[in-house]
């Protein structure tokens, strides 16, 4: 009572008039209004993942918006631990159970984008022009400062004036081929978040 | 079990007798046990609850603690207290408690309640508050002996921890339950539960805590939510627990008129808030605001 | 982990020393709970904070950070000295009667072989004595004073309860409280494990300090048990996976070496690879180096890897030295770097010295960034007040920022700490026009080679030879890599004891790593996962979580590498005549023919245990090693060396002696020493950490979370506040001689005053998860305040112990 203000105050006496006109009668509001929440999750699609923050693993569902049909755009609207899962068994910690607001992070990147040197801003670019550039600019570097021999004539076949630090929150199938990618074109300076 | 008018024992502020005639087996006095000898004190269950009720407390400040958000509000029906305490031994203790509704057995919420079904109790004990019936005058603040109902500064509502009564409804636990990594937090009926909480006494009492118990105070009929403590001799150690809550005399004293006569609360309702504006005066608001109360006091009276 | 997330339920003592499991990984501490629900564990906790972890310990001890070889060598010399050994473990295990040659030595805390200029051992003094046999010596009485139990006896005999006190700061009778608790572990049946994280990596002497863990774990005999083990509690959600795959500057997959150019040539580097067993009848499974070698090759390289051109050993590159993160920033400091690729990765804010890398990345012709989220490290360009104060027109880097998606929108595996490779599925599209990973490293190599195969240029033949069989080129599927690197037959496999008989036709997936040849005619790009996707398929992707021992090994639950094994070394948890040492827990046993059991044996499958051969068949002695032999940069047996930045002036250990207060064999740059500061300037000791409520600088982006934890703050212990006049929620500014932060403090009972050598110490908590992006409020990168010296093997970051001041603000 202590906080009321004028607007609840109009409020209040407004409810106050419709709900005791109905406690005179001795009713309780419909039955439909005492009833819980519906349940939420009762027709998505259940979709099994893995918690992509610490090396737990623990095991998730999604659940997606519809029933997978064609013209459903699934979109994940839930997310809770796995209960079959042998480690997690269904629990989650507080960064897992937020993932949710991971996935729809303001944050998330949208489309590329371009800082031009000495700029202050970003500015859009289509992913075409953003590959060819990044690819002639590697190769224009590689060709220029590649190292097929030491002075002494050892065979090194290295390119040193690039670097790579690779996510170890990607998948081993996309550290595997980055690597792979990555040795081809003679990379050392190479490494991952292992030490932090 | 589907909780639907059938499931519900008790309503506030309503006279007429609750169904009775269901007869549920197994499974329908179900309780929360919060075991905060196992509590790492991670928030799982803040997040959990948040996520589960799609609400989004305010992204705040740290004011110089772990508690984050710093105090239970409309969006955030739990909360972990920290609490550091050097014992005897000098050694410290860090006494996280996870705070929440406690789902009376006898509910001073629903008590001082004055409006018909804001306030129900089911048959299986989770106590809910039912938004569209209230009429955010604050008595269930008052009435509860353990300050768990907040109410909303975006629509005067009152709220609190359902027990995730949509997901007991259809058969699972709580939100918060599911997600406790530590399994601190645990749910079943609630003798199991009790069984349980003595499985855990016993073990910490080998581990040097001698007065490890359970709280289930019988001030307030016994709860739906009971605490596993190292120390139940001293419940206020755990960021004020009451050792031995009871509802307040007031809420007693005027739950008995209300009864049978809930016009004279609705009077009483109108009136104080009445004299409260004529005694502080009108909090700054602008004129769609009051606009949009008018127009929504008006509406509501015509509703029925 | 040598164990698994679910095996800690086995355990009866758990020691949480250089981690904070309960806050870095809980869902896993379940575990912990559980062991001690339900078998009556008892749970240690070492740390210079009192954590989370700690508060549901049944003892905490403080620490001092950086100071656990100190504190662990007392552990090892308690001990020995109490006979507090697993006799039968350590006897027949391990390298305990192994003789050490003659002119191995160590003094004054510099081992045989040190050269001051380039800060680096010569170390070929510290190996065994030889006999004529070829084989290593041995005195199993125990008694040659060169015996690596006597050695070790003599190394750790400084390492008193005394010296933990002084040096550590731990008071003695916790200290010895620990030592009684962890020494109940050494009878058969009983188990500890041991979990740690980066508390232990991140400091100049991290590798040893876990080596050390390991050390207390021989010696207790809680290697290959169930409830024991060292069990690394590993940060990203597959780092394990990244490591394995080999993505650093010095490895191939599967723990393969990337050749250095001072092997002349492929025939050198297999001769370094021969791994020809030390003691009679070991395994010494590495001698299959060359099969694990070739495959993958063939899975690289294709019809272009040949025996005639040593299997296109020429297409990789040689190494002069490692360059792992410190060190190519190091270079791009210097303006040796052109380009820059972080792939969901914020060096930024996750390497030291954040006033460094801004210089450094501003030196980079170009950067390109791949990430869900808006990275610090995309925009260190911009002005972001004192939080990033650069001025954008003077930096000339190019910069690309391409969207990725994130887990939730794509399949794949990943691996976790227990080694456990699993599949997931996805469950929605990306947002805009983000594109994987697969896409755009698929993108930018195919668009490479296109201009290699046109244009030509330096040395192409590696680029336009990749074996790339992807059925659309530019985006190769998580399905089609997973089988790749799992394996396949070339040819039609025939049995080696009768070659009338094919056991794998040509393009079958191969079953595992046994069928592995020599000779270019199976391909497998990660031998340790082969099997991963065999002929019955995707083996990740299991989802049978039956545990029919009730011990928690869930064999068919998705893959653990290697072999879908859960325990390594799970032989040694039987005695030598192949009977479980604990048959409460047992994992595999000698049944008089065959090694079986919950797991899969980690050992030759129908080896009589009478005959000899060691648990670890990937150690040449067959034995566990205490004698690190020259596998370490800094020495055979771990040392105390004080941090970079230490409170202290004398190194306690080795006080008479210059060059050994810090890491002698670290590697340190110039200007990187000259940013040390020191104690009278920075009196406090600090450690950086995460928090239970944020991962990283990934979840200040995250709603929920920054809820949960919106803002940046400092613990400092109640006494430090007193003195220095701070209450909770004062403003405090924090520095050290590489910058300063400005935040909240948090003041605390759960940080200790220690004493230490003679003087009162105040440790300084920083959380890590703040930055000038998302949607927590905005703070520092707390690397403004980290020094840039990595440990001496793994140049892992010393993140974990510097020097700072506290001043109010």
């Amino acid at each position: 009572m202590a906080d009321m203000t004028r607007r609840r105050f109009l409020m209040v006496t407004g409810a106050s008039l419709a709900g005791s006109s109905l406690a005179l009668l001795g009713f309780s509001p419909t039955a439909a209004l005492a009833e819980v929440r519906e349940f939420k999750l009762a027709r998505t699609t259940e979709v099994r993942n893995t918690c992509p923050y610490c090396a737990v693993a623990c095991g998730i569902i999604m659940y997606g918006l519809g029933d997978d049909a064609k013209n459903a755009k699934s979109s994940i609207i839930h997310i809770e631990g796995d209960p079959d899962h042998p480690v997690n068994r269904g629990t989650l910690c507080p960064k897992g159970a937020g993932l949710i607001d991971f996935i729809h992070s303001p944050s998330r990147l949208q489309r590329p984008e371009y800082r031009a040197p000495g700029s202050d801003k970003w500015q859009p670019i289509s992913w075409d022009e953003a590959l060819g550039r990044i690819a002639k600019l590697m190769k224009e570097d590689r060709d220029a400062n590649f190292e097929a021999k030491t002075a002494d004539g050892t065979t090194v076949n290295r390119w040193l004036t690039i670097a790579m630090l690779a996510a170890s929150a990607a998948s081993n199938e996309v550290g595997y081929l980055t690597h792979k990618v990555m040795r081809s074109f003679g990379t050392l300076a190479f490494d991952n978040q292992a030490r932090v | 079990m589907a909780l639907q008018s059938l499931d519900i024992i008790r309503r506030s502020a309503t006279t007429l007798p609750s169904p009775e005639i269901r007869e549920p087996t197994g499974g329908q006095d179900v309780a929360k046990l919060i075991d905060t000898t196992k509590c790492i004190g991670c928030k799982a269950c803040q997040v959990a609850c948040m996520e589960w009720n799609d609400l989004r407390d305010e992204i705040g400040t740290n004011v110089g603690q772990y508690q984050n958000p710093h105090d239970l509000s409309d969006s955030s029906w739990t909360l972990m207290r920290f609490a550091e305490v050097e014992n005897p031994k000098g050694d410290l203790e860090w006494l996280i408690r996870k705070d929440g509704c406690m789902h009376c057995a006898d509910p001073g919420c629903l008590k001082a309640c004055p409006s018909p079904g804001a306030i129900v109790q089911y048959s299986n004990g989770i106590v809910d508050f039912h938004e569209e019936n209230c009429i955010g005058c604050g008595y269930c603040v008052t009435g509860c002996p353990f300050d768990i109902p907040r109410i909303s500064k975006k629509d005067h509502k009152a709220y609190k921890c359902t027990l995730c009564s949509d997901r007991v409804a259809v058969g699972l636990e709580p939100a918060c339950i599911k997600s406790c990594p530590t399994g601190a937090l645990v749910f079943g009926t609630k003798d199991d539960m009790k069984q349980h909480a003595a499985e855990r006494i016993e073990d910490l009492k080998s581990r040097g805590f001698e007065n490890a118990g359970l709280y289930d105070p019988a001030g307030v009929g016994g709860t739906h939510v009971m605490y596993v403590l190292h120390h139940a001799d001293q419940a206020p150690l755990y960021s004020g627990l009451p050792q031995d809550p009871h509802i307040s005399p007031n809420v007693r004293l005027w739950k008995g008129v209300s009864k049978p006569a809930a016009l004279a609360v609705m009077a009483f309702t109108a009136l104080a808030g009445f004299f409260h504006y004529i005694r502080v005066g009108p909090d700054e608001t602008d004129a769609s605001d009051e606009a949009a109360a008018q127009e929504m006091a008006r509406k509501q009276e015509k509703a029925p | 982990m040598t164990n698994h997330w679910v095996d800690i339920k086995n355990a009866d003592v758990i020691l949480a020393m250089g981690g904070n499991a309960a806050e870095a990984h809980p869902c896993g501490f379940k575990w912990v709970t559980e062991a001690k629900a339900h078998n009556k564990a008892r749970l240690i906790v070492v740390d210079p904070r009192f954590t989370r972890t700690a508060s549901v310990a049944d003892i905490y001890a403080p620490i001092r950070t950086g100071t656990d070889i100190v504190f662990l060598g007392g552990v090892i010399s308690y001990l020995l000295a109490n006979d507090k050994i697993q006799h039968e473990y350590v006897k027949n295990y391990t390298d305990f009667s192994f003789i050490v040659r003659e002119d191995f030595g160590f003094q004054n805390g510099l081992y045989s072989g040190y050269d001051a200029d380039t800060r680096s051992y010569q170390r070929s003094t510290w190996d065994y004595e030889m006999g004529p046999d070829g084989f290593v010596k041995t005195d199993p009485s125990l008694n040659h004073p060169r015996c690596v139990y006597q050695l070790m006896k003599q190394h750790y005999a400084r390492y008193t309860p005394e010296m933990v006190a002084r040096v550590c700061g731990t008071p003695q009778d916790k200290f010895l409280q620990i030592c009684d608790m962890l020494a109940s572990t050494a009878t058969p049946t009983r188990a500890m494990t041991i979990m740690y994280a980066l508390g232990w990596t991140q400091h100049s002497v991290g590798s040893q300090m876990i080596r050390q863990g390991a050390m207390v774990q021989l010696l207790l005999g809680n290697i290959g048990v169930a409830g024991g083990g060292m069990n690394a509690l590993r940060g990203h959600s597959n780092i394990q996976g990244l490591t394995d795959l080999g993505l650093m500057s010095d490895l191939l997959p599967g723990y393969l070496n990337l050749p250095g150019e001072k092997m002349k040539d492929y025939k050198a580097y297999m001769a370094a690879h021969d791994f020809k067993p030390l003691r009679p009848n070991q395994l010494s499974y590495w001698q299959n180096y060359d099969k694990f070698f070739i495959s993958l090759m063939k899975a690289w390289w294709g019809d272009a890897a040949t025996a005639d051109n040593n299997w296109a050993y020429d297409y990789l590159p040689k190494l002069d030295r490692l360059y792992d993160m410190l060190q190519f920033v190091e270079l791009m400091n210097q303006g040796k770097m052109t380009g820059f690729i972080c792939q969901g990765f914020n060096p930024l804010g996750a390497a030291p010295n954040k006033a460094k890398l801004n210089t450094s990345l501003a030196q980079l012709k170009f950067l390109v960034i791949m990430d869900p989220l808006a990275t610090e490290t995309s925009e260190f360009w911009r002005n972001f007040g004192e939080h990033n104060d650069v001025d954008p027109a003077k930096i000339q880097t190019e910069v690309f920022r391409l969207p990725t998606n994130c887990f939730a929108e794509e399949n794949g595996s990943l691996t976790n700490s227990s080694r456990w490779l699993q599949w997931h599925w996805k469950g929605a599209e990306p947002p805009g026009e983000a594109r994987s990973d697969l896409q755009i490293m698929g993108e930018i190599f195919t668009r490479m080679r296109a201009m290699y195969r046109t244009d030509g240029g330096a040395y192409p033949d590696p680029i336009v030879n990749l074996s790339w069989p992807y059925a659309r080129p530019n985006s190769p599927t998580a399905e089609e890599l997973a089988r790749e690197y799992s394996g396949k037959a070339l040819k039609d496999l025939a049995d080696p004891k009768d070659p009338t008989k094919v056991t794998r036709k040509a393009g079958e997936q191969l079953a595992g790593f046994a069928e592995l040849r020599n000779d270019g005619s199976t391909a497998s790009g990660c031998w340790i996962f082969c099997g991963a996707w065999g002929p019955t398929g995707n083996l990740m992707a299991r989802r049978d979580n039956s545990d029919p021992t009730g011990i928690g090994q869930t064999l068919n639950w998705a893959f653990s590498w290697p072999a879908n094994r859960r325990v390594l070394y799970n032989r040694a948890s039987c005695d030598p005549t192949g009977k479980p040492f604990n048959p409460d827990r047992t994992l595999v046993a000698w049944n008089g023919k065959a090694w079986g059991g919950a797991d899969i044996p980690d050992f030759k499958v129908d080896e009589d245990p009478t005959h000899g051969m060691g648990p670890f068949i990937m150690n040449a002695e067959g034995v566990g090693r205490f004698f690190a032999r020259t596998f370490m940069a800094d020495g055979p047996f771990p040392e105390h060396y004080e941090p970079f930045e230490t409170p202290l002036s004398s190194n306690p250990l080795s006080p008479n002696q210059p060059g050994t207060l810090n890491n002698p064999a670290a590697r340190v740059f110039d200007d990187d020493r000259k940013a040390f500061g020191k104690p009278d300037q920075f009196p406090h000791a600090a450690t950086t950490y995460r928090l239970t409520e944020h991962f990283h600088f990934w979840t200040k982006h995250v709603r929920l979370n920054a809820i949960i934890q919106p803002q940046q703050f400092v613990e400092i212990g109640a006494a430090l506040g007193k003195e220095l006049g701070i209450a909770s929620g004062d403003r405090v500014k924090v520095s050290s001689n590489r910058g300063y932060i400005d935040a909240v403090a948090v003041v605390t009972k759960r940080l200790r005053a220690l004493q230490v050598d003679g003087k009162t110490l105040h440790h300084v908590g920083i959380p890590i998860h703040w930055g000038f992006k998302g949607l927590a409020k905005p703070g520092f990168l707390a690397n403004t305040l980290t020094p840039f010296v990595g440990d001496a093997n793994s140049q892992t970051p010393e993140f974990k112990s510097f020097l700072v001041k506290v001043e109010k603000l």
